[in-house]
């Protein structure tokens, strides 16, 4: 039976999730994924017209809060675990291309 | 003293027979001899907890009212955050991450005067069954050090099995409290959805995450309860008191339950492993002894659990794990040359495997074009298995069967066969994707004197008579006293 999931997807997956993956990783997870969603399409042994998705078990609706100030954490606590700082921004590498202005 | 309960220690320091400090340093001396073998902790605070443990003290000697839990070391699975330590859900990516503020649960055990002790070991981001995917550190089983303790949360479990604490915490989105506490020899109970708050747990399957205790007895899991259940308006997904109101878990715990009615899917037990069946058709038969009464019942879409969970929790994981992009906190590469690589290289460097298969899975499920087949079909399936449960209790006040299908397996076993351990998960799905509370409790032991847990699960909010049907067994047993002698 052909893979449910060949190398090609594996890698376009990978991008969609902003994951990097090896030569070696997208081999191996083709494999286990398509064996993985094999299983997953058991569920088509059901009939499910007319059963509404489940999202959550709950009956939840929205939750407002009342609209007052409240404290907020401050830069200095938000600021703590970044990886590269400048100031009180978080540092990132260059989004745009030399000369490629926006 | 380390024989005590949770309970029995705090009433022991409330009557000034024990100090506080006395249980803490004891427990680190356990700490000190055991963990090197267990390795359940990723961080301890000896410090800090005997600290605290000497406040406790101070506060009782002087007559000062005390919290629930006062002086009892306890740990937190290190999903939960805290404003000490790090928080790093055993993943490479929040390895030196600290948090800003203490998860909800935290500051109700602080609140309760509870000594925390440390931080234990699981699964990266609690994606898993036997914490072999941590990225940090092995964990291995009390009882047999060449056996996983289950998992994810299994560092709390091996943690209360081997005695470095006398209760803790942990999370359960497939099984991930029950399954591990089955496999130590603990009692480990997964509320309702949305009876704790999850302000402060790194998420994973939002829509399936809840916090519950880890612990020696029933009763202590009772007490644990009554500090972390709850309404939290920083959870909106935390239940409206007014519609299900939080009760004193201990309160009628002596109380049995008349006219017990026990509702069993003979087929599904069937499934386990001999001396699992064995062990629980026993505990059925003590039940029988109390009056209870055995019903058949069906569950019809059990089966088609694991398809749906591995559906929408892969879903729900790789949309909460867009977050880690290597900017705000994180690990960071030093190799991009541009943004996406800051976030596809930083991703690919500190995630593993488990993670990286499930944020796979789960993008894949939500992609265009394979939405409706996997992701909003697993829904649907999600919603028949939770009427399927609906209907069970109309005709019992509880559903028993296995926690797992075996006792703990070999580490290495099933790591490179993602779907069989995936399959390990079979009993304990089900309860997270139909919202209701399940408790394992300790019902025997294999031949290779590793421990069985028998499962029980009741309707939603049901947890005070959950623990009372759990604690007439306990009353009739020894199997929770039982504990490990550890050697390697």
């Amino acid at each position: 039976m052909a893979k449910r999931i060949d190398e090609e997807q594996v890698r376009k997956v990978a991008k969609l999730g902003r994951l990097e993956l090896s030569d070696a990783e997208v081999e191996e997870f083709a494999g286990q994924l398509s064996a993985i969603l094999e299983y997953v399409e058991k569920m088509n042994e059901l009939d499910t017209d007319g059963v509404e998705p489940l999202a959550h078990c709950l009956a939840v609706s929205n939750v407002f809060r009342d609209d007052v100030v409240a404290e907020s954490l401050g830069t200095e606590k938000t600021l703590a675990n970044a990886p590269e700082r400048d100031g009180e921004f978080f540092k990132v590498p260059k989004i745009l291309d030399e000369g490629g202005g926006a | 003293m380390e024989e005590l309960s949770a309970r029995q220690l705090r009433d022991r320091i409330a009557a000034h027979e024990i100090s506080s400090v006395e249980a803490t340093e004891a427990v680190f001396e356990r700490i000190d001899r055991y963990e090197p073998v267990v390795g359940a902790y990723i961080n301890t605070f000896e410090e800090r907890a005997l600290a605290k443990a000497a406040e406790v003290d101070k506060r009782i000697a002087a007559g000062e009212q005390v919290g629930e839990l006062a002086g009892v070391p306890v740990a937190v699975k290190d999903n939960m955050c805290t404003t000490f330590g790090a928080t790093t859900c055993a993943s490479k990516i929040l390895e030196n991450f600290h948090s800003p503020y203490n998860a909800a649960v935290v500051e109700k055990l602080l609140g309760a005067d509870a000594v925390i002790v440390g931080k234990t070991n699981l699964d990266e981001f609690a994606m898993g069954s036997s914490t072999e995917n941590s990225g940090l550190k092995q964990t291995v089983n009390p009882w047999d050090t060449s056996r996983v303790p289950g998992g994810s949360s299994g560092g709390s479990t091996a943690a209360v099995a081997a005695g470095m604490c006398y209760a803790a915490l942990g999370s359960d989105t497939g099984g991930s409290i029950r399954q591990p506490a089955s496999l130590c020899g603990v009692v480990g109970l997964k509320p309702t959805y949305g009876r704790v708050s999850r302000y402060g747990l790194v998420a994973y399957g939002s829509s399936l995450d809840q916090i519950g205790p880890v612990t020696r007895t029933v009763a202590d899991a009772a007490l644990l309860m009554n500090v972390i259940a709850g309404h939290d308006e920083r959870d909106s997904t935390s239940v409206d008191e007014r519609e299900a109101p939080v009760c004193d878990y201990l309160e009628k715990l002596d109380e049995p339950v008349s006219g017990l009615k026990i509702g069993v899917v003979p087929a599904l037990n069937a499934g386990a492993d001999e001396q699992v069946q064995k062990a629980v058709a026993d505990a059925l038969e003590v039940y029988k002894g109390l009056g209870a009464e055995v019903v058949e019942i069906e569950i019809p879409h059990f089966d088609y659990a694991i398809a749906a969970y591995y559906m929408v929790a892969t879903a729900e994981a790789s949309s909460n794990l867009a977050r880690y992009d290597g900017v705000h906190y994180g690990h960071r590469t030093k190799e991009a040359s541009d943004y996406v690589e800051v976030y596809s290289k930083s991703r690919a460097e500190a995630f593993g495997k488990e993670v990286k298969r499930r944020i796979m899975l789960g993008t894949y499920a939500l992609s265009s074009g394979y939405y409706d087949a996997y992701y909003l079909k697993a829904l649907k399936v999600r919603n028949l298995i939770r009427g399927d449960f609906t209907k069970a209790f109309e005709k019992c006040n509880c559903v028993m069967m296995p926690i797992s299908p075996t006792t703990a397996f070999k580490i290495g076993e099933k790591v490179d066969d993602p779907l069989t351990m995936y399959l390990s998960d079979i009993y304990t799905i089900a309860a997270n994707l139909a919202g209701v509370p399940g408790i394992s409790i300790p019902c025997g032991f294999d031949g290779d004197n590793l421990p069985i847990g028998l499962q029980i699960i009741a309707p939603v909010f049901d947890e005070q008579k959950l623990l009372r049907i759990a604690h007439m067994f306990e009353k009739e047993t020894d199997w929770h006293i039982k504990r490990p002698t550890i050697s390697g």
